[in-house]
Formats: C-alpha cells, sequence, structure tokens
C-alpha cells in the first residue's frame, strides 16, 4: 500500500477506470491541457489523449446535457465541475435529465453517469463558491450523492461510481485534495457506495459526521479524551443517498448520545434528515436531544474571520458535545 | 458565412416567412406555389421513392392525426390528465425527416413528441396507454405525454424542459462520433426553445468539436402564446447557427418532400463532414400550445383556418400523390378509415389496460433496486414507503 494524496487517488480511480473500460471519459473545464485546476487529472491526457480527456468551454449546462446525453446511449462519462457551485447553470440537466430519464422512461434508459468536483467552504472564496448541495441533491430520488473523506474512499469510492449504474454525484474538497494517506494500489479496490465508516470506537456518545467535517470530528474526538474523559465514536457517512441506516443507528444505541456534524448549512440538511431516522428509529435509546452543527445558516462569507466563525471547529464540535454529556 | 443550403428557393421562402397572419389581410403564402413543389418532389432524396412508400409516409401522417384526434377525445372525456400537446398540423416534419434517417440516425424531441413516436414505428397502443397513465403504456406510465421513449427505435424522448434536450441531442451525437458510427442524432426543438441558453452552449460545441447533430427547429409560429415577433429578435431563427459557422436553412414543413429533401441534405453533412446543421422549418399547430390552451388570446380563428385550408401537410400530399397518380380517393378514403379504427382500437387497449399498482411507484428509479441481485451498494435508497411491496 502506498501512501498518496487524496488528489493522486482520485486520479489513480479515474486512470483505472479509463483503462478498463472504453467508455469511460473524463470531460470539464481545464481537466486536460491545464492537467485540472486543482491537478486531479494530472498526466491524464498525456496518457490518455484528447478523446478521453476533453477539455470543454466554459459551459456547464451543454457539457453536463452532452455527458447525459451520452450516458444514456451507453458511455460512462465523468463530468468534473471546477466548483460544485457551478453545478447550478447545469441544474436542469442534473435535475431533470440525469435524475428522471430512467423513471420517466419507464426504466428502458439507464444513465451510467458520474459529477464530481470539490463542493466546500474554508477557502476564502464567497458565496459563489462554496455551495456544499449533498442534502438537495440527496433529496431527488434518482441520484445519489457521496463524500469521501479520505484518500483511500476517494479511490475506492469514485470507482465504485464510475462503475454504477445511475447517475453519481461525488462531493470532494479543495482542503483535503493534499490529505495523505495509505491507499491499496489494487485495481478492484471498490469501495461499495452506502456503507458508513466507523473511524474510532467509542461508548460515551456518536459524533456522525461526513466530508471534511469527519476530520474536525476526530479532532474534536482526542481532545474530548485527552482533556474531558469522554470517550466519543466518530463515524464517517462517506455517502449520503444510499445512507448506511443500520450503522448510523447501531452506533445510536451503544452510546446513547448522538452530536451530527457537517459543513451543510443547517435547514433542510443532511444533519435533519438523521436526526429524524434516529428519533423515529431509536428513540427510546436517547439519553439526551439529538445535537446538529452545522455551518451558520449565513451565505458563506468571504472574510476569514467571518468563515471560520461559519464552519464548525474543533472547539464548537467539543461544546456541542459536551452540551449532550 | 453563407449556410450551405442558403439557395434561392430558401430565400424566397425566408422573404415569405409571416407567422402573424392578419386575417384582414391575407399573407398565407399560397401552398399552391408549383414550382419549388416540382423541384422537391424531384430531388434526389424523393425521385426514387416507391409508390408504396410514398403512400406510407401518407399513411404515417394520417394516423398521428387520428391518434392525436382520439387523445384529444378522451382527454375531454377525462380519461387523460396532466398537459396533452398536439402535433395536429406539424405531421409532415417528424414524418419526413424520421423517413429519411439511416440505421445509425437518432432522434430526440421536446415535450410535443407524439408524431415523432408514431413516426419511428411505436403502437398506438402504448402511446395511447402512456397517456392514459396504464401499465400497458410505453414507460408504464411513469412519463405521459411529455415523455414518450423508445430506445429501441433510436428515439430518446419526450423532454418536457424547453431547450433541455438540446444538450443531450449533442451527447448523442458526440456518443456516435465517439463509437465510430456513421450516425448524426437529429434534435427537434420548438421556435421558443431557440431563446433558451443551453441551446446556444450547444451550437458552440456542436461546431467547436464537429459534432453530428442536426437541430430542428420546428417553427409553429408561437412560443406557447407568444408569437415569434414577440418573442424573437432577428429573422430568421436558423440564422442564429451563423454565430457558430453552422450551415443552416429555412424550410416549408407543409410539403413533405421538401422536409424529406432538406433533412437528406443535413444527413449528409453530418455522415460525411461531421458537420451539425440547424434547419428551421416552418410549420403550424392547429390546437393550442396544449388542450388546456384557451386558444383565442394570441391569434385569431381565420388564421387557424387559413393554414387548414391552405397548407395543410395532409392535404398537399395527398393533392401530389392524386396528382402523380399514386392515389385514389378511394385508397385515402379506406387509409383515413383504418388510421381511425386503429386509433379507436388504441383507445379501447388503453382504457381496458390496468393502471400500475401503488407499489411500482418505487420501480425504475435506480437501477440496481430494479436489480437487487446484482447490486453493489449497500445502505437504504428509499426514506419513504408510502406502500409496501407485495
Amino acid at each position: 500500500m502506498a501512501t498518496i494524496t487524496y488528489r493522486e487517488a482520485l486520479n489513480q480511480a479515474l486512470s483505472e477506470e479509463i483503462e478498463r473500460d472504453q467508455n469511460v471519459i473524463l470531460l470539464g473545464e481545464e481537466v486536460a491541457q491545464f492537467k485540472g485546476s486543482y491537478k486531479v487529472s494530472e498526466g491524464m491526457l498525456e496518457r490518455y489523449g484528447p478523446n478521453k480527456i476533453i477539455d470543454t468551454p466554459i459551459s456547464e449546462a451543454a457539457f453536463s446535457g452532452l455527458a447525459v446525453g451520452a450516458a444514456m446511449m451507453g458511455m460512462r462519462p465523468v463530468v468534473e465541475f471546477m466548483f460544485w457551485s457551478f453545478c447550478y447553470v447545469a441544474f436542469d440537466q442534473i435535475f431533470n435529465n440525469a435524475a428522471s430519464v430512467r423513471y420517466m422512461s419507464g426504466g428502458l434508459i439507464n444513465v451510467p453517469i458520474v459529477f464530481r468536483g470539490p463542493a466546500n467552504g474554508g477557502t476564502n472564496v464567497g458565496a459563489t463558491h462554496s455551495h456544499t448541495p449533498e442534502n438537495f441533491i440527496a433529496n431527488t430520488p434518482g441520484l445519489k450523492v457521496i463524500c469521501p473523506a479520505t484518500p483511500a474512499d476517494a479511490k475506492g469510492m469514485l470507482k465504485s461510481a464510475i462503475r454504477d449504474n445511475d447517475p453519481v454525484c461525488v462531493m470532494e474538497n479543495t482542503i483535503l485534495y493534499n490529505m495523505q494517506d495509505e491507499v491499496p494500489e489494487d485495481n478492484e479496490f471498490l469501495i461499495p457506495l452506502g456503507k458508513a465508516n466507523v473511524l474510532r470506537e467509542g461508548t460515551d456518545i456518536s459524533i456522525i459526521a461526513h466530508g471534511k467535517a469527519v476530520h474536525t470530528s476526530l479532532e474534536a474526538a482526542s481532545a474530548l479524551e485527552e482533556k474531558h474523559n469522554i470517550n466519543a465514536e466518530v463515524v464517517d457517512l462517506r455517502s449520503i443517498r444510499p445512507l448506511d441506516v443500520d450503522t448510523i443507528l447501531q452506533t445510536v444505541k451503544k452510546t446513547n448520545r448522538v452530536l451530527l456534524v457537517e459543513e451543510n448549512k443547517p435547514f433542510c440538511g443532511v444533519g435533519a434528515q438523521i436526526s429524524y431516522l434516529i428519533q423515529e428509529q431509536a428513540f427510546d435509546y436517547l439519553d439526551a436531544p439529538i445535537k446538529r452543527l452545522s455551518a451558520v445558516d449565513a451565505p458563506q462569507a468571504y472574510s476569514k474571520a467571518l468563515e471560520n466563525a461559519q464552519i464548525p471547529d474543533k472547539n464548537r464540535v467539543i461544546a456541542s458535545a459536551l452540551s449532550i454529556l | 458565412m453563407e449556410g450551405l443550403y442558403h439557395d434561392a428557393t430558401i430565400e424566397e421562402s425566408n422573404v415569405k416567412k409571416q407567422k402573424n397572419i392578419d386575417p384582414n389581410q391575407s399573407t398565407t403564402k399560397s401552398v399552391d406555389s408549383g414550382p419549388s413543389k416540382i423541384k422537391f418532389s424531384e430531388a434526389e432524396c424523393n425521385l426514387n421513392l416507391s409508390a408504396s412508400t410514398k403512400i406510407d409516409l401518407l399513411t404515417q401522417m394520417i394516423r398521428i392525426r387520428r391518434f392525436e384526434e382520439r387523445s384529444l377525445r378522451a382527454y375531454q372525456q377525462g380519461h387523460i390528465g396532466g398537459f396533452l400537446h398536439l402535433y395536429i398540423g406539424q405531421e409532415a416534419v417528424a414524418v419526413g425527416s424520421v423517413s429519411a434517417m439511416g440505421e445509425d440516425d437518432h432522434i430526440i424531441t421536446a415535450y410535443r413528441d407524439h408524431g415523432h413516436a408514431l413516426a419511428v414505428g411505436m403502437d398506438m397502443d402504448e402511446c395511447m396507454a402512456e397517456l392514459f397513465g396504464k401499465r400497458t403504456g410505453c414507460s408504464k406510465g411513469k412519463g405521459g405525454s411529455m415523455h414518450f421513449f423508445a430506445p429501441d427505435k433510436n428515439f430518446w424522448g419526450g423532454h418536457g424542459i424547453v431547450g433541455g434536450q438540446t444538450p443531450l441531442g449533442l451527447g448523442m451525437a458526440f456518443a456516435l462520433k465517439h463509437a465510430g458510427k456513421k450516425g448524426a442524432c437529429l434534435c427537434y426543438m420548438g421556435d421558443g426553445a431557440t431563446n433558451q441558453g443551453p441551446f446556444y452552449e450547444s451550437l458552440n460545441l456542436a461546431s467547436l468539436w464537429d459534432l453530428p447533430v442536426i437541430y430542428i427547429i420546428e417553427n409553429n409560429g408561437y412560443s406557447m402564446g407568444t408569437a415569434e415577433s414577440r418573442h424573437s429578435a432577428g429573422e430568421p431563427l436558423a440564422r442564429r447557427g451563423d454565430a457558430f459557422d453552422i450551415d443552416w436553412s429555412v424550410s416549408e414543413g407543409h410539403n413533405i418532400y421538401e422536409v424529406r429533401s432538406t433533412i437528406a441534405k443535413a444527413l449528409e453533412n453530418a455522415h460525411l463532414n461531421c458537420r451539425p446543421s440547424v434547419l428551421e422549418i416552418n410549420t403550424y399547430r392547429y390546437r393550442g400550445h396544449s388542450v388546456a390552451d384557451p386558444d383565442q388570446t394570441y391569434r385569431s380563428k381565420e388564421e387557424i383556418e387559413e393554414y387548414k385550408k391552405n397548407k395543410d401537410p395532409i392535404s398537399i400530399f395527398k393533392d401530389q400523390l392524386l396528382e402523380e397518380g399514386l392515389l385514389t380517393d378511394d385508397q385515402f378514403t379506406e387509409i383515413d378509415s383504418q388510421a381511425k379504427d386503429e386509433a379507436e382500437a388504441s383507445a379501447e387497449f388503453a382504457l381496458a389496460s390496468p393502471f400500475p399498482e401503488p407499489a411500482e411507484l418505487m420501480d425504475d428509479i435506480y437501477w440496481e433496486t430494479d436489480y437487487p441481485d446484482e447490486t453493489t451498494s449497500k445502505g437504504t435508497m428509499f426514506f419513504e414507503y408510502p406502500v409496501t411491496k407485495s
């Protein structure tokens, strides 16, 4: 097993799948000559040529729709959004077309497509470049949405997404692109979508998170143990839809206290659905109200001082945990 | 840049292009434009058509009309819900263009899709049953009027959002080229769709990447209830392709020979040169935007009557075939009568068909929930079950 970055893990996943299946292509803004805005596709144009690694104009609606049309015909396009915030100008293609064609055709047509790119705040780029749309993607039957938080997950889950016969939206994170960890080199290293990962075993409280909030939660869990002698369990959801309801319920039944952490906005956010699931299916196991910690409910702020206050950090995770212990 | 098919005949039709007919002043172009009719009937693609193929073209147009008239009655009887966008008056465009397609050519259209569906060979039963919301419908009752599909017949829908199919058609052309097929995608749209942004993004990519997509603007003069003069700056609409160095033309959609000739040239350009086209085909719908459309607020009865009288595609082609000595009045009556019977039978089939069971709501959403033995995902896919599956 080699230690590589999250970015390199994505590159490996894309490269292996392009080599494996001639129907797989990568298209998006600056993915080829420029080597990717975040260098995810570095070296791929040289290896696979311009018929597989395709630079597009800044036309998200057209190239997303083009990819959906090609997927309907049997190709497996991977569409890179420079930021998921830019998917909003391609909304119709993702939500009306990719998500609905299978259903509206009574199952006659599949749309095996991947939309991927970073969806995160925390980089001081303001409201238009910091959206985290996993909650409303998950609100659309027909779409899947995953949020890999580690290099290994980035590789194993992106490969599964490319092989999936339905549209999968992959939420990455520019802050995680440089994160290093061990990643299997195996071409068949596949992580099934919809399987959460218990990253830290604990007994006193369950912290359930996705995306970069997973790492914030792990840091907070260490501090809770060191400073407060509290043993927190940390669950990385990894996938929002499908959702690993079983693992969520197991951890709740084990620790009886739940803190939900996400960098998504709170209203109708991912945590809202999970908290409903827990109260419905594990109400009797709760020893305290479910606590949620999300991004502060304002458009994403530019100023570092404001944005740092907006996104859940270690101290706020600790404070939120302590409030229900 | 001069459009490739921008010949004198087309110039003439540009000049005479007139959609907003003042009932007091007859500006409708005469249907009996002798020379041009002869010209298109002698176009290469039409010259060698057999008598039976010509009769079949006429039959298909009549079948579409009778199917839609029957569906209108079913709508009025309460058997069909939602929207019903009728194609009556435009039949020559779908039938003519589809008849010019080769084996590897594909089509995609907007929500006024019944004509295209029947033209590609979908049968009336599955189409009528879909309108009735029945399980025997082409989309099992999940798509409705606007969402017919038959991928086995190279027909990719049936799309409800104006202009939303224009990037999809581009993608089909892309996939065909990527697979090395000598095929093209005919992507139909209305005049109203020419004002949607993704259309222009698609034109740019089509030309930039040499993709074999043919955008067919079925210009029926109205974007819902808004006349072309109130919705679009600059005429003709197809000229907008010029900005992207795409060959464009304007032609008349009332004469099926002209439609075939226009499409055949564009297909050749797509097959041989992998180049896109924008074809504006003037046509007219007799019914409202949808059946619920009051249809009296934005155009006059006289205008509609004028088109029915002088530009009806079925009447024009019928007269043409009578003149060519390939059809008799009795034969025409027989074809029409069979089409009516077929439409009536489809309505009976639809009525007798079962509705889908509520449990079927959860089918056809994700591939892997339909094929649980082959699923690779874990976890929960659905979060509310209104009904339990039996």
